[in-house]
């Protein structure tokens, strides 16, 4: 309270966005279940997968390991942001600690705002994580400017999925939302290619793969490590339109939900 | 001086349920108002239409003189709900905090705790609290940014007797200040200690708007078990301030508001009496006694 600066007045909207971002980071680093596996599963998977081999040519240029990082990569951050979303905006809608936030001075989209904040504080987190892992145990070599780029692509890129979250946490139940979060996301990525690379997938998956968001994203990600794809430029416009078409569907599902609880 | 509330001719309907029948209240700016009726009867509805988390049907809804759904005008109200959640990993100090920083002249950290009584558990996660210790969280809630007007949904469920009455103690203190105040409950004491004003809501109507003394008048409070050694007559209670006299051979059950003045009346009419139980009433049973819109249904 003894800040002179205009921004950080009591009740003045940079305070209450700091204040809720901050509560949510505390709140999803105490969900154990949660942020432990969001930072470790991406880790342990590229352990287990890239940790022999890593060195092997898997593309003119990439090696195993690069690729298989990006995967990761784009695995963690997605991850993250559809479990924070899906999940947690489900937890309060079912706990009603969504009636209380309107019950308090707090504009709803500063609420949201400190939601994207919090998630990718941890994406960030858990990006530093793997990149750590990867190049200090692992030994994946990259440019710094790579590395970077890497970070950059795949935390803007991840906002579709906050749409992708907020749909679900919106159409299915506060019970249901986690098992629907996890079958979305694990059917999506796993048909994308993340987990196995997709030359190991069936014929008929790869048929759909390039009309999924988890393709065109994992595409971004795995052109930034040097591999042949379907372009950023087509990659990113095929992300524009599914972050436009989910956020419709959130938006959509969030009014009918206006409607009933709070009409 | 503008209001603090204003309803006029406001009206809910869920579906096929009218919760909230066209009712005209008023609340004037510093005023103590307890809304008291049963479950179900329209109190929490009422709450919601004023605060603005529900929109009415039909009518006018003003808070402070503006829309609930203003800002501006939230930040001068201070909120407790009977239903609403509260983030559960975190301590009982951030959330105070957290909700501290959407008010413009937030109390004091320590000052709200111990306004809450809650000093002692500061340091303790919200999922390791009891019903009536989040319900103190709440209060904390209500009262961190200094509120003008506060608004109390069912505030004292599920809280022990000491919590309950330090909670009454605190409200006599904020509505000595000056403060607005509008409560609901279903007990008729706790409205009769508390406010100065009570208005009953039944079926989503109103059926009395007036001081605790008009409304005792005609809404019972204690319910009376009696027991006695001979069979008890309509004759042993005649003319005793009671609603409801129920006689089963050797005992009765009655609702009234002077239990002391019908004991005292059996006992100078020489009933045996062997046994008395004295109860708050339930006011699904007191409301039975009422003529009127609500007690005909």
């Amino acid at each position: 309270m003894t800040t002179g600066r205009p921004l950080l007045r009591p009740g003045s909207l940079g305070t209450i966005l700091l204040a809720h971002t901050g509560a949510q980071f505390i709140s999803f680093v105490r969900n154990v279940a949660l942020s432990a596996v969001s930072v470790v599963m991406p880790v342990m998977l590229f352990a287990l997968i890239a940790m022999s081999g890593a060195d092997r040519e898997y593309a003119p240029g990439v090696t195993f390991g690069a690729f298989y990082l990006a995967s990761m990569a784009a695995y963690a951050v997605s991850g993250i942001m559809v479990f924070n979303f899906g999940v947690t905006v489900a937890v309060d809608r079912g706990e009603k600690i969504d009636l209380l936030m309107r019950a308090v001075p707090l504009p709803p989209i500063l609420y949201l705002l400190a939601r994207v904040l919090t998630a990718l504080a941890f994406a960030l987190i858990a990006l530093v994580v793997l990149f750590g892992f990867a190049q200090l145990v692992v030994g994946v070599r990259l440019p710094l400017d790579v590395w970077l780029r890497l970070g950059a692509v795949l935390l803007v890129g991840s906002v579709q999925f906050i749409a992708l979250g907020f749909a679900i946490a919106y159409l299915t139940g506060p019970n249901a939302a986690v098992a629907v979060s996890n079958l979305t996301y694990l059917v999506l990525a796993f048909a994308s290619g993340i987990f196995m690379p997709m030359d190991s997938l069936p014929e008929f998956v790869r048929q759909i793969a390039p009309y999924l968001p988890t393709y065109h994203y994992a595409q971004l990600a795995w052109t930034t490590v040097g591999m042949d794809g379907a372009g950023i430029a087509t990659s990113a416009g095929w992300l524009v339109g599914y972050t436009i078409a989910l956020f419709g569907l959130a938006l959509f599902a969030y009014r009918r939900e206006e409607g009933l609880r709070f009409g | 001086m503008t209001a603090a509330v204003r309803l006029v001719g406001a009206a809910k309907r869920y579906d096929d349920l009218l919760a909230l029948d066209h009712v005209d209240i008023e609340v004037g700016q510093g005023e103590f108002v307890a809304i008291l009726g049963p479950n179900g009867a329209g109190k929490s509805t009422a709450i919601k239409l004023m605060l603005g988390l529900r929109h009415a049907t039909a009518g006018i809804v003003e808070l402070l003189g503006g829309s609930p759904q203003d800002i501006a005008t939230r930040r001068r109200c201070g909120v407790m709900l009977q239903d609403s959640g509260l983030p559960k990993m975190l301590t009982v100090a951030e959330v105070v905090r957290l909700f501290s920083a959407h008010y413009p002249r937030p109390r004091p950290l320590p000052v709200v705790l111990a306004m809450a009584d809650l000093t002692g558990l500061a340091r303790r996660r919200i999922d390791g609290l009891s019903g009536g210790e989040r319900q103190r969280v709440n209060y904390a809630i209500a009262i961190c940014g200094d509120p003008e007007v506060l608004f109390l949904d069912e505030p004292t469920v599920g809280m022990d007797v000491a919590s309950r009455h330090r909670l009454y103690d605190e409200l006599a203190r904020s509505s000595a200040a000056g403060r607005t105040i509008l409560l609901t409950t279903h007990y008729l004491e706790e409205a009769d200690r508390l406010a100065a004003r009570i208005i009953v809501i039944d079926h989503g109507r109103i059926v009395i708007d007036g001081t605790p003394a008009q409304v005792k008048a005609r809404v019972p409070g204690k319910r009376l078990a009696l027991a006695a050694r001979r069979a008890l007559t309509p004759a042993d209670f005649a003319d005793l301030p009671l609603h409801r006299l129920q006689l089963h051979d050797h005992s009765a059950t009655l609702l009234s508001n002077d239990p002391v003045a019908v004991l005292q009346g059996l006992v100078r009419r020489d009933v045996p009496l062997v046994d008395i139980d004295v109860t708050g009433a339930q006011l699904e049973d007191a409301f039975l006694s009422l003529t009127g819109a609500g007690a005909a249904r």
